[in-house]
């Protein structure tokens, strides 16, 4: 058993743990109450997934032919990159057109905090208008 | 066993996929089905990875790229259109 072999045998298990992870993330997809949970299974453990195979597949190529494959690399860092800022601003989207939370949720800080903005904006506002009724 | 275990994890991420359109049908929100989309994207694209080890190949390497800039580029233009209705915005006052 040579060191390829031994490299060859760890990337096949970096793809296996991958899988488990993306079936982790999917089992979170089914079971979880709300949108805004369920995309914190889907975004988190899924990229974990995809990183951890795209990495066994780099070494196995290192392993085999040593091929060192840069667009795979370029793929590891274009998922890490881009799958959080996807899951932000899919949930801000989901967030901003009114989906409700699950029932269990106790509290809703950003739309309380939306609340307080506009009833500053409504105040300001009024005591605009009273200024501009007393000058006249 | 090599082999084997590639086969595994091609198993496991097709499960995965089945479980994301199980959610596509059912989810009760847009932003429910935008999140499998997604999901099915990624894990399509670490498929493809397994795949192309398997076969001993590097002529999909190229296709790893583009599905994951496409996924990331649908998702965007889904969630800006189920923010604001739209997904190219016109400017009228210029």
């Amino acid at each position: 058993m040579n060191a390829d072999t031994i490299v060859e045998y760890t990337a096949a298990i970096l793809m296996v743990t991958g899988g488990l992870m993306s079936l982790v993330s999917a089992i979170g997809l089914i079971r979880l109450p709300d949108v805004y949970t369920r995309s914190h299974a889907a975004t988190k453990s899924s990229t974990l997934a995809v990183l951890l195979t795209l990495l066994g597949g780099f070494l196995y190529f290192w392993a085999l032919e040593r091929f060192i494959s840069v667009r795979l690399l370029l793929g590891i860092l274009f998922v890490f990159l881009t799958a959080p800022v996807a899951g932000h601003v899919i949930i801000r989207a989901a967030h901003r057109s009114g989906v409700k939370l699950a029932d269990i949720s106790k509290k809703d800080e950003l739309a309380e905090a939306k609340e307080r903005l506009m009833e500053e904006q409504n105040l300001e506002r009024l005591n605009r208008e009273k200024k501009n009724d007393s000058g006249v | 066993m090599v082999n084997t275990l590639m086969l595994i994890a091609l198993i496991l991420f097709s499960f995965t996929i089945v479980i994301a359109v199980y959610r596509i049908i059912r989810g009760p929100s847009k932003p429910d089905r935008v999140i499998a989309l997604d999901m099915i994207g990624v894990n399509l694209l670490a498929s493809i990875a397994v795949v192309s080890c398997l076969l001993e190949t590097k002529a999909f390497m190229e296709v790893i790229l583009i599905l994951g800039i496409l996924s990331f580029i649908g998702t965007i233009a889904f969630s800006k259109y189920i923010e604001r209705g739209v997904i190219v915005e016109r400017r009228h006052n210029r």
